[in-house]
C-alpha cells in the first residue's frame, strides 16, 4: 500500500475525487499541502486576490457545472475571508468543500498566530465540518465531505487542517473509500407514492392551477421533467430568483419571475390560483410578500428534498419529501397509468378560461410584451442594456449577476431557456459575487460567452479580481450599470425615505474603470448614449480573448418595477410604475 | 407548550455545540439540556425542553434531524413517557430547622446526603413539578444553593429510540 503524508493525502484525494479546479490562496498554515500539491498535483490551481473570491469562484463554477467546486485557505484571516462566500453557498444551496489550514494541534485554544476558530466561526453557514485529528482519518473525512456536500439538500461542507497533520515527513497508508456511508445521514431518495397521487388527483381537478419552481429544479437537474409535466397538464409556470432557465422563457406557459420584483402576471396567477404546486423552492419572504395573505384560494402542494423547507412559512397541504426529479417521474408515470385507465377527466372550459385571463394580465402589464419604461427620456435605461445583451448573446450567454438593482433588471429582462445560466447569489445578496463567480464560470465553459452584470457598488466589492483574469486569462464581459448611486438603497430611500440618500451616493469618487481595465491589461469601453450601447456589446462579445468592461451610464433615477407593496401586502399587490399600482 | 425532545447522536466533539447553536441560532429556547454518552460509547443520548407551540416543535425536530451528527430523535411528551429530573438542594438547618427540613425530606422521598453542623443537603429526584414543589415547600429562606441536572426521560412501554 502506497504511503503519503497528510498533504499528499490532500492532493491525491481530490485528484481521485475528479476535481478539475482548486481556488485558493497560500498561507503559513497551509504550506505543506501547496507544497505537496506542486509536487504531486495536475489539478490547476487558481490564485485568488481575496478568499472570498476563491469560494464565490467555487460557487460559481458548481452552480454552472453541478459539480462540487473545491477551496484552499489558510488559517486565521484566510478562513475568516472565506466565511461569506461560504453562507451565500449555504443560503442557495450549493456544494462545496472548503479545506482550511489550522495552526498546528498543540497550538490550537491558545491564541496562536493566525489561529481563529473555523469549525466555531463557520458552524451555522455550513452542512457540516470536520476537525481532522489524525492523518490516517484525511482520506475517509475527505470523501465524506464530498458526499455530504452534493446529496440530500446541498451545502458547503468544511474541513479544518492542522498544520502539523500535513507535515512531509509522517507518512501513512493511503486508501481512498469508493463510498462512505454514515448511520446518521439518510437523505430522502424517493417521494411517497401516496402522496404524489394525491398531489395529481388535486392538480387534475385544478380549476386554475400554476406551478411555482424554484433553485431545487436547476440544484435536481429536473428541468425536463418539470417541461414534461407543466405540457402534459397544460399547467402555466413561474419561477423563482434561483431557477430562472429551468423552465424556458421563451414557452407560452412560462410566466416570469415571481416575488417582490415578479411580474404582473406571475403573482396574479399565484394569487388567485386554486392549486400551486411548489417544486424546489421554499416560500422565501421575497416571494411570498405577508404569508398570511399568500394566495388565499389555493390548495399547497409542496416538493423538496428538505422536509425543514415544508411549511416552515406557507403551510402545505400536501407535503412531499424527495429530490424533485424523482417525485416528477413518478407523478408521470402515475399519470401515464391514469390516462391509460381512462381515469383523466379534466375541465377544460375552466383552464380555458384560467389561461385567457392569464393572457390578459400579460397583455396588460408584461414586461416582455412592450416595454414598461420610459422610452423618451434622452438617457439609457439599465432594462434596455438586459434587451441589448440578451439580443446580442442570443440568450445563450452565462449570466453571473451582483446583487441590486441590476441584478432584478437582469433577472427579469434576459430570457434564459437552459438551466444553470443565470448565476447569481439570491438567498444571502452577496455583493461582489459577480465577477469571482464569472472566473469559475469561464474556466468551466471556456468557450461560452460569460458576462457579469454588475453596478459601480458590486463591482469595487472584488474588483481586485480583475488581476486574476489577467492571470488565467479569463476573457469575461463586464456589464456595469453605471449610475452612481447605490442604486437599490436609493430606490427603497425615494420610496420610504423621501429620498434622503443617506450614504448610498459616491459624488465624485468612483474610478476612471475604463483607466482601471486597462492597468490590468483588459479593454475598457464607456458607452453614454442608447444608439452606441449595442455596437459596443457586439464589439465587446467579438473580442473571444479579452476581458472587456463596459461602463455603461443609465439613467441615475430608474427603479425597479414591478415592485410588491410591502409590508402588509399580498402577492397581488404591486407597485406598477413611480405612479401607478394595482 | 412544554416539549421534552430526546436525541440519540454521534458522540463526537462539536455535536453539542451544533445542537444548542442551532437553537440560538434559529430563536428557539432550550429549558433544560443534559446529555451523557450511553451504554453504546459511540452514541450521545441528549435531553432537553423547551417551550413553544405545534408550529415551532415541528421546525425543530426537522432542524435537529438535518444535523449530519444527530441519528433520530423523539419529542417524548407526544406520547405517554416518564420523566425525571435529579436535584441537590444545600439548605440551613440548625435547631429546630433539623427535624421539620428532615420531615418535609421524606414526605418528598428525598434524601439528606450531607450533612454538616449548620447544613444539610437533599437530594432529590422526580419530575420538574415535584422539585419546584418541594423548593417551594422548604422556602427560600431557608435555601443556600440548588442545582439541578435538567429532564431526562423515556417513552412508556415497549417503544425504545435506538439505532
Amino acid at each position: 500500500m502506497e504511503l503519503l503524508s497528510g498533504g499528499e493525502m490532500i492532493a491525491r484525494a481530490l485528484k481521485d475525487e475528479g476535481v478539475e479546479f482548486i481556488f485558493g490562496y497560500p498561507g503559513g498554515a497551509v504550506l505543506h499541502i501547496y507544497d505537496a500539491l506542486a509536487r504531486t498535483s495536475e489539478i490547476p490551481h487558481i490564485l485568488v486576490r481575496h478568499e472570498q473570491a476563491a469560494t464565490h469562484a467555487a460557487d460559481a463554477y458548481t452552480r454552472s457545472t453541478g459539480k462540487t467546486g473545491v477551496v484552499l485557505v489558510t488559517s486565521g484571516p484566510g478562513a475568516t475571508n472565506a466565511i461569506t462566500g461560504i453562507a451565500t453557498a449555504y443560503m442557495d444551496s450549493i456544494p462545496m468543500v472548503v479545506l482550511s489550514g489550522q495552526v498546528q494541534s498543540h497550538l490550537i485554544g491558545e491564541d496562536a498566530f493566525q489561529e481563529t476558530d473555523m469549525i466555531g466561526i463557520s458552524r451555522p453557514i455550513v452542512k457540516h465540518s470536520f476537525l481532522v485529528k489524525k492523518q490516517e482519518d484525511i482520506p475517509e473525512t475527505i470523501k465524506k465531505a464530498f458526499y455530504l456536500a452534493a446529496s440530500g439538500r446541498p451545502g458547503p461542507v468544511v474541513i479544518d487542517l492542522p498544520k502539523d497533520l500535513t507535515n512531509p515527513v509522517d507518512k501513512f497508508p493511503y486508501v481512498y473509500p469508493a463510498e462512505v456511508k454514515m448511520r446518521s445521514y439518510s437523505p430522502a431518495v424517493r417521494g411517497h407514492t401516496g402522496q404524489i397521487k394525491k398531489a395529481l388527483q388535486m392538480l387534475l381537478a385544478a380549476k386554475k392551477p400554476v406551478i411555482y419552481y424554484g433553485g431545487g429544479v436547476v440544484q435536481g437537474e429536473a428541468s425536463k421533467e418539470l417541461i414534461t409535466l407543466a405540457h402534459k397538464l397544460g399547467m402555466p409556470v413561474t419561477s423563482t430568483l434561483m431557477g430562472l432557465g429551468a423552465y424556458p422563457a421563451s414557452d407560452d406557459a412560462y410566466l416570469g419571475m415571481l416575488g417582490m420584483h415578479g411580474t404582473y402576471e406571475a403573482n396574479n396567477a399565484m394569487h388567485h390560483s386554486d392549486v400551486i404546486l411548489a417544486l424546489g423552492a421554499r416560500f422565501d419572504d421575497r416571494v411570498t410578500n405577508t404569508p398570511a395573505k399568500f394566495c388565499p384560494g389555493a390548495k399547497i402542494i409542496h416538493v423538496d428534498i428538505d422536509p425543514a423547507s415544508i411549511s416552515k412559512t406557507v403551510r402545505a397541504d400536501v407535503p412531499i419529501v424527495g429530490p424533485v426529479k424523482s417525485v416528477l417521474e413518478d407523478m408521470l408515470q402515475q399519470l401515464a397509468e391514469m390516462q391509460d385507465k381512462g381515469e383523466v377527466t379534466r375541465d377544460q372550459v375552466a383552464l380555458d378560461t384560467w389561461m385567457q385571463q392569464i393572457s390578459q394580465w400579460r397583455e396588460a402589464q408584461g414586461l416582455w410584451v412592450k416595454p414598461r419604461y420610459e422610452l423618451d427620456s434622452g438617457k439609457i435605461k439599465p432594462q434596455q442594456v438586459i434587451e441589448a445583451l440578451c439580443r446580442v448573446t442570443k440568450g445563450e450567454a452565462f449570466v453571473c449577476s451582483d446583487v441590486g438593482q441590476h441584478q432584478m433588471f437582469a433577472a427579469q429582462y434576459y430570457q434564459f431557456n437552459k438551466p444553470r445560466r443565470w448565476i447569481n447569489s439570491g438567498g444571502l445578496g452577496t455583493m461582489g459575487f459577480g465577477l469571482p463567480a464569472a472566473m469559475g464560470v469561464k474556466l468551466a465553459h471556456p468557450d461560452a460567452d460569460v458576462a457579469v452584470v454588475t453596478g459601480e457598488g458590486s463591482i469595487q466589492m472584488n474588483i481586485q479580481e480583475l488581476s486574476t483574469c489577467t492571470q488565467y486569462k479569463l476573457p469575461v464581459k463586464i456589464i456595469n450599470l453605471n449610475n452612481g448611486f447605490l442604486g437599490m438603497v436609493k430606490q427603497w430611500q425615494d420610496m420610504q425615505y423621501d429620498s434622503r440618500y443617506s450614504q448610498s451616493v459616491y459624488e465624485d469618487s468612483l474610478p476612471d474603470f475604463i483607466k482601471l481595465a486597462e492597468a490590468y491589461g483588459h479593454v475598457g469601453i464607456k458607452v453614454e448614449k442608447l444608439e452606441d450601447l449595442e455596437p459596443a456589446l457586439e464589439k465587446a462579445f467579438a473580442m473571444k480573448d479579452k476581458l472587456v468592461f463596459l461602463d455603461i451610464y443609465v439613467d441615475r433615477h430608474e427603479h425597479v418595477y414591478p415592485m410588491h407593496i410591502a409590508p402588509g401586502g399580498s402577492m397581488r399587490d404591486m407597485l406598477l410604475n413611480k405612479t401607478e399600482r394595482t | 407548550m412544554r416539549h421534552i425532545v430526546s436525541v440519540l447522536m454521534e458522540n463526537e466533539p462539536g455535536a453539542l455545540s451544533r445542537v444548542v447553536g442551532l437553537f440560538s441560532q434559529r430563536g428557539y429556547n432550550i429549558e433544560s439540556l443534559t446529555v451523557a454518552p450511553t451504554e453504546d460509547a459511540s452514541l450521545s443520548r441528549l435531553t432537553l425542553t423547551t417551550d413553544c407551540d405545534d408550529d415551532k416543535i415541528e421546525q425543530v425536530t426537522k432542524h435537529l434531524n438535518k444535523l449530519i451528527d444527530v441519528i433520530k430523535l423523539v419529542d417524548l411528551t407526544e406520547g405517554s413517557h416518564i420523566e425525571r429530573e435529579l436535584m441537590l438542594v444545600k439548605v440551613k438547618a440548625s435547631g429546630a430547622q433539623r427535624a421539620e427540613i428532615k420531615r418535609c425530606c421524606d414526605i418528598f422521598r428525598g434524601q439528606i446526603v450531607d450533612v454538616g453542623p449548620t447544613v444539610y443537603t437533599i437530594q432529590i429526584s422526580g419530575t420538574s413539578d415535584k422539585l419546584d414543589a418541594f423548593i417551594a415547600s422548604i422556602g427560600d429562606a431557608s435555601i443556600l444553593e440548588v442545582v439541578r441536572t435538567g429532564v431526562c426521560g423515556l417513552s412508556r412501554g415497549e417503544k425504545v429510540l435506538s439505532l
